[in-house]
C-alpha cells in the first residue's frame, strides 16, 4: 500500500464543506442551531459531544439523509437543494460509514461493493469488480470477497461497509460512530483502516468517541453539545487546555480513569 | 323432489348399506387430471398477478400522493372484507358491462389474482417495514436513487422475511380456485360437480378430489420451498 505524503496546509484551497446558519428542528425540538462549519479539502475533523448533541444529525445533512430547514450547505461546489440533481452530486462526492455497517445481507461482500458504482456511476462490471477487489485488498479484507455479510465478525463489516463506501470514488468521507457497535478487540482493526485513509489524503468528518483516534489524526476537534458547535480546536488544545466548562465536564466523563 | 320410498332411502342414505364404486371415477380419471391441471393453470396465474399487485400496491401505498395511498389502503380493505365469491362474480358479471367479455377462465384468474394481491400487499408491506431504516440510508448514501433502493436493496430481504407467510397465502388462493367452478372455469372442483351430476357417486367422487386437492398443495409447497432454497438462502445472523 502506498501512503501518501499528508496533505496538511490547503488553507488557501476552496473548501470542501461549507454549512452556513444551519438549524434543523424535529417537529418541536430544534436539534441543530446555527451550525456553521467549514471544511477544507483533506481536513480531518472529529466531532465529538454527548449522546443526543446533535452530532450525527449535523453529517446527515451533509449528505441529505436529514434535511436541514435553514441555512444553507455547499460541498464541492454543489450548493445542496431540493432538487434532485444536487442531491445525486453531494452524494456522489460523499461517503459514509454507519455504525451498525448496513451491509446488504443479501449480497456477497463483492457484490455489496460493486452494486452503487454500475447501478449509479453506470461503470462497467469488469471495472466495478476490479476497483472493488482492489479497495477490499486495500481493507485487508479481499479473502472474504465471496462470504456474506453475515459470515463476517464486526470489524471486517465494517471494514467492508469502508471499502463498499470507497468504490464510489468520494472526495468526502462521513464516519457515523463507525466502532461504536464494535466487540473492543475489533476497534483497533477499524481504526486502522481509517488512519490509513486520513494519511492519503482523504478529507473526513468523524463522529467518535475514539479519543486516540481524534489525537492521532484529528487536524481539529468539534465538540457539540445541544445542537450547537460549543468548542473546536486542534487536538492539542482541544484536550490540553479547554476553554468552555462544557467541553471540560465531557472531556472529565470519557477520559476519566477507572 | 322429496323422497318418500323408504327402500331408496336405506340405498341411498345408510351409510352401512353404501356400496362403494369407484368405476365413474376411474373413468373419469383423464379429466380430473385435467382439472388439476385447469386448477394449477388459475393458481400460477392468479399468484403471478397477486405478486405483481402484492410489490406495486407496497410501492404505491408509500406513494407521496395522498390520493393513490387512500386508493391502495381502499383496495385492500374492499377485497379483504367481501367474500372471495362474491368478488368473483361481480367480476364476472361487471366487466361485459365495462365491455371487456372474458371467459370463465381467464376471469378467475384475473378475481384470484386481485383477492390474492389485496393480501399478499399486506404480507409484504410487514416485509418491507422490518427492514432497518440503515439499509435504505446505506443505499441511498451510495447515490442510488429510491426506486433502486426499494428494487435493489429492500425487496429481496423484505420478500425473505414473509415468505412463509406469503406461501401460505398462496396455498389458500390454490385451494380458493375451486371457487371458480361457481363460474364454471375449467378447473377441478367443476370436472368433480360433473362426473358426480351424471353418476351421484358423491363420496367417491369428492373422496379423490380431496386427495387430489391434498396432493397439488403438496406440489406447491415443494414449489415455493425450492424458490425460498434457491433465491433466499443467504446466511444472516
Amino acid at each position: 500500500m502506498t501512503r501518501h505524503v499528508p496533505i496538511r496546509d490547503t488553507a488557501t484551497a476552496d473548501p470542501m464543506i461549507v454549512m452556513a446558519d444551519v438549524e434543523k428542528w424535529y417537529g418541536g425540538f430544534k436539534a441543530l442551531s446555527a451550525i456553521n462549519l467549514s471544511v477544507r479539502r483533506g481536513e480531518r475533523i472529529v466531532l465529538c459531544g454527548p449522546s443526543g448533541s446533535g452530532k450525527s444529525t449535523l453529517i446527515r445533512c451533509i449528505n441529505r439523509l436529514e434535511v436541514c430547514q435553514k441555512g444553507e450547505i455547499r460541498v464541492g461546489g454543489t450548493r445542496l437543494d431540493d432538487d434532485g440533481h444536487s442531491i445525486d452530486a453531494v452524494r456522489r462526492e460523499v461517503g459514509m460509514v454507519f455504525q451498525h455497517f448496513n451491509l446488504f445481507p443479501h449480497m456477497t461482500v463483492l457484490q455489496n461493493c460493486m452494486l452503487a458504482p454500475m447501478r449509479a456511476l453506470k461503470v462497467s462490471r469488469r471495472e466495478a469488480e476490479e476497483t472493488a477487489r482492489r479497495l477490499l485488498d486495500r481493507v485487508r479484507i479481499s479473502e472474504q470477497a465471496d462470504k456474506y455479510p453475515a459470515q463476517l465478525s464486526g470489524g471486517q463489516q465494517q471494514r467492508v461497509a469502508i471499502a463498499r463506501a470507497l468504490c464510489m470514488r468520494p472526495s468526502v468521507m462521513l464516519f457515523d460512530e463507525p466502532t461504536s457497535a464494535l466487540d473492543p478487540e475489533m476497534v483497533k482493526e477499524v481504526l486502522d483502516t481509517m488512519i490509513g485513509l486520513a494519511e492519503e489524503g482523504m478529507t473526513m468528518i468523524c463522529v467518535t468517541h475514539e479519543m486516540g483516534f481524534a489525537r492521532q489524526v484529528a487536524d481539529r476537534v468539534i465538540f457539540m453539545a445541544e445542537g450547537s458547535i460549543v468548542e473546536e480546536a486542534p487536538p492539542d488544545t482541544f484536550f490540553t487546555q479547554p476553554r468552555h466548562e462544557r467541553t471540560r465536564k465531557f472531556l472529565g466523563e470519557i477520559l476519566r480513569p477507572y | 323432489m322429496k323422497r318418500t320410498d323408504p327402500q331408496k332411502v336405506g340405498c341411498r342414505g345408510n351409510a352401512m348399506n353404501y356400496a362403494l364404486d369407484f368405476t365413474p371415477v376411474l373413468d373419469g380419471l383423464p379429466d380430473l387430471l385435467a382439472g388439476c391441471l385447469g386448477t394449477l393453470l388459475l393458481a400460477l396465474g392468479g399468484m403471478a398477478i397477486a405478486i405483481v399487485i402484492g410489490i406495486g400496491g407496497v410501492v404505491l401505498r408509500d406513494s407521496r400522493y395522498k390520493a393513490i395511498r387512500w386508493a391502495v389502503k381502499s383496495f385492500v380493505e374492499l377485497i379483504r372484507n367481501t367474500p372471495f365469491l362474491v368478488q368473483i362474480y361481480f367480476i364476472y358479471f361487471a366487466l361485459p358491462l365495462a365491455g371487456l367479455r372474458l371467459d370463465p377462465t381467464p376471469t378467475a384468474i384475473l378475481a384470484l389474482g386481485i383477492n390474492g394481491g389485496a393480501y399478499a400487499i399486506e404480507i409484504i408491506r410487514g416485509g418491507v417495514q422490518s427492514i432497518s431504516r440503515g439499509q435504505v440510508e446505506a443505499g441511498l448514501a451510495l447515490g442510488l436513487h429510491k426506486g433502486l433502493v426499494f428494487r435493489l436493496i429492500v425487496l429481496k430481504p423484505a420478500l425473505r422475511a414473509v415468505f412463509p407467510s406469503l406461501t401460505s397465502q398462496f396455498i389458500l388462493l390454490t385451494l380458493t380456485t375451486s371457487v371458480a367452478s361457481a363460474i364454471s372455469a375449467y378447473e377441478l372442483t367443476s370436472v368433480a360437480q360433473r362426473i358426480e351430476s351424471e353418476s351421484f357417486r358423491s363420496f367417491e367422487v369428492f373422496g379423490v378430489i380431496t386427495l387430489l386437492y391434498l396432493g397439488l398443495s403438496w406440489l406447491m409447497m415443494t414449489f415455493f420451498s425450492t424458490i425460498s432454497t434457491r433465491y433466499f438462502s443467504y446466511p444472516v445472523k
